[in-house]
């Protein structure tokens, strides 16, 4: 696993903290997934919610404050610069959203904002689309942590672009990576672990299940064993069976 | 001299005064600001007894207690026995049948809703919980106050300290209290007035974003809410909370954008971890507390299982001893 700007996470899986029936079942769904990190929203829930935030500093995880629900480079860089103050942490998920119905990120505020944050010192987890050239422009900027979604923003429609996934991810060797956004179900995640990427994270999929604790551990066993078979070197497809035992020699019955 | 005393006139605090009397005690009951009022979350509810809806995300204690609401409270003040739907946009059916599979008691209406709510023109399908019902939070809290008062009890203004009573205390001021565990989760609403709309029960509108509710009161008024946000935030409701709770309405009904705009209020809602109340039991001291958004759902049976432990010792499902 490649790691994030030095810290290497435990387990591939990142989890959000919003819409679970209640922190207790949250807090269940923490543990069943072993998840290593939690993304809380700064602009709605923290800013006065010590009482939340004691919570999911007590998941024991490491926390990736995020700018969800920021629509200029301006607003995310403010709520930046505030969870900074508020989480002690320089890790910041850097939203910048561009578009009101499919929340798709804002390719330029988010180019300026990573180009301000990181000269701040920021460890900038920029999410974005799968496109080369804007990613290429992150790290110029000083991503050394790169977040494509998969889908829109709690769509649960999966790897929309597998195939723009794979370029970017060869694109980048040394850039962890991470899919976010859009998982719908685990096998949505050991795909995108398959594929090479470094972690998933998602949030509506677990927390809005019928049972977030079973979806939970769910996705962390398939993030795990995406991860697994990605370092297993995996069989090329191939257009023709081959038996896995000879037929020649075999027993008349 | 009073053998309880409660501190705290909000849902909990009275429904614990009414259950000791009827257990043949002589409660006291106190609270800072006197009888209820804006100044407590109680004020604020929607008044919905859906047990069944909230069993979409609840545990289990709170629909199986919850089913027992209506019938307490229509023992003190009206309670409108209607039942409730719940619908989405037709973009959203989906969500529609994800409620059904998590919920019980409903049925689906389909081809309208013609015969359910004449006025309600949109949705063409819907869940209807027949078993549910609906009351007027302020009505309630004022007859719940009046039925005391027959009792003899009367709600003293004043600040008081449970270290500082002698005997058993129900300390039931919410937010003010400060059992461990417990969390503030604001709430927000607003009230409408559209007297050309008329609807006979309690409506659900399920939506990824902005999920609401809309109670109708009595005079064409109409409660929407309500926000759920982790925050300890005081301040009126939020304009972003404000747009998306109009919004929905609107989406709903169009006619809701002519409507005036009566109130809008904004509170926090205590809560513990698993969004369930507590009976908390820590000396002489019994916290009545956590009772999140099911206040109205939940303070009867938190208030008999409170009185019950005083009075006989039995210990109930809701009731913890530190």
């Amino acid at each position: 696993m490649r790691d994030f700007y030095d810290t290497a996470f435990d387990t591939p899986l990142m989890l959000g903290t919003a819409q679970y029936p209640s922190p207790a079942i949250m807090e269940a769904a923490f543990r069943a997934s072993g998840a290593s990190v939690a993304t809380v929203s700064l602009r709605r829930e923290a800013g006065q919610g010590q009482a939340f935030w004691d919570i999911i500093r007590g998941l024991g995880v490491h926390v990736l404050p995020n700018t969800a629900g920021c629509h200029s480079a301006r607003e995310a860089i403010t709520t930046a610069r505030m969870a900074r103050d508020l989480f002690e942490t320089d890790r910041i998920k850097l939203e910048v959203i561009g578009h009101a119905d499919t929340l798709q990120p804002d390719p330029f505020g988010l180019l300026e904002a990573t180009e301000v944050l990181a000269a701040e010192g920021f460890e900038v987890f920029p999410y974005t689309t799968e496109d080369l050239v804007l990613a290429g422009r992150l790290v110029d900027a000083g991503a050394r942590v790169l977040m494509p979604w998969g889908a829109p923003i709690g769509s649960g429609l999966g790897l929309n672009n597998r195939h723009g996934l794979r370029t970017l991810r060869a694109g980048f060797p040394d850039i962890a990576m991470v899919v976010d956004a859009g998982l719908g179900l685990p096998s949505h995640a050991a795909a995108a672990m398959e594929m090479g990427f470094d972690a998933v994270l998602l949030n509506t999929a677990v927390a809005q299940a019928g049972d977030p604790v079973a979806m939970a551990e769910a996705f962390g066993l398939a993030a795990r064993a995406g991860a697994l078979a990605a370092r297993a070197d995996a069989m090329a497809p191939r257009e023709m069976a081959t038996p896995s035992t000879p037929l020649i020699g075999k027993a008349w019955l | 001299m009073a053998d309880v005393t409660i501190i705290g006139a909000g849902v909990a605090g009275l429904w614990a005064a009414l259950a000791l009397c009827k257990a043949g005690a002589a409660p006291r009951v106190i609270d800072r600001s006197g009888p209820p009022g804006p100044h407590g979350c109680s004020w604020w509810a929607g008044g919905m007894l859906a047990p069944f809806c909230e069993g979409a995300v609840a545990e289990p204690a709170i629909v199986r207690h919850g089913r027992e609401a209506a019938r307490a409270w229509a023992e003190v003040t009206p309670v409108a026995h209607r039942g409730s739907l719940v619908v989405t946009l037709e973009r959203d059916r989906g969500e529609l049948a994800r409620f059904a599979r998590r919920t019980e008691g409903h049925e689906w209406v389909t081809g309208g809703l013609r015969d359910l709510e004449p006025d309600l023109p949109g949705p063409s399908q819907a869940l209807f919980f027949a078993q549910e019902a609906h009351l007027d939070p302020r009505r309630a809290l004022a007859d719940l106050v009046a039925a005391l008062a027959a009792r003899g009890v009367q709600i003293e203004t004043g600040t008081a300290c449970p270290e500082e009573i002698a005997g058993p205390v129900i300390d039931a001021r919410g937010m003010a209290g400060t059992p461990p565990g417990l969390r503030p989760v604001r709430g927000e609403m607003v009230v409408l007035g559209a007297p050309d709309i008329s609807l006979s029960r309690p409506v659900r509108l399920l939506h990824p974003r902005h999920p609401l509710y809309i109670v109708p009161r009595r005079g064409g008024l109409f409660m929407l809410g309500a926000t759920q946000i982790e925050s300890a935030d005081r301040r009126g409701v939020s304009a972003r909370s404000l747009l998306e709770l109009l919004s929905a309405a609107y989406a709903l009904d169009p006619r809701f954008a002519e409507a005036e705009v009566v109130e809008t209020g904004a509170d926090l809602r205590p809560a513990f971890a698993d969004n369930v109340p507590r009976v908390l039991a820590q000396g002489r001291v019994l916290h009545l507390n956590g009772l999140f958004r099911h206040g109205y759902l939940m303070a009867p049976a938190l208030g008999r299982q409170a009185a019950r432990y005083l009075t006989e010792g039995i210990k109930g499902d809701l009731v913890h001893e530190d």
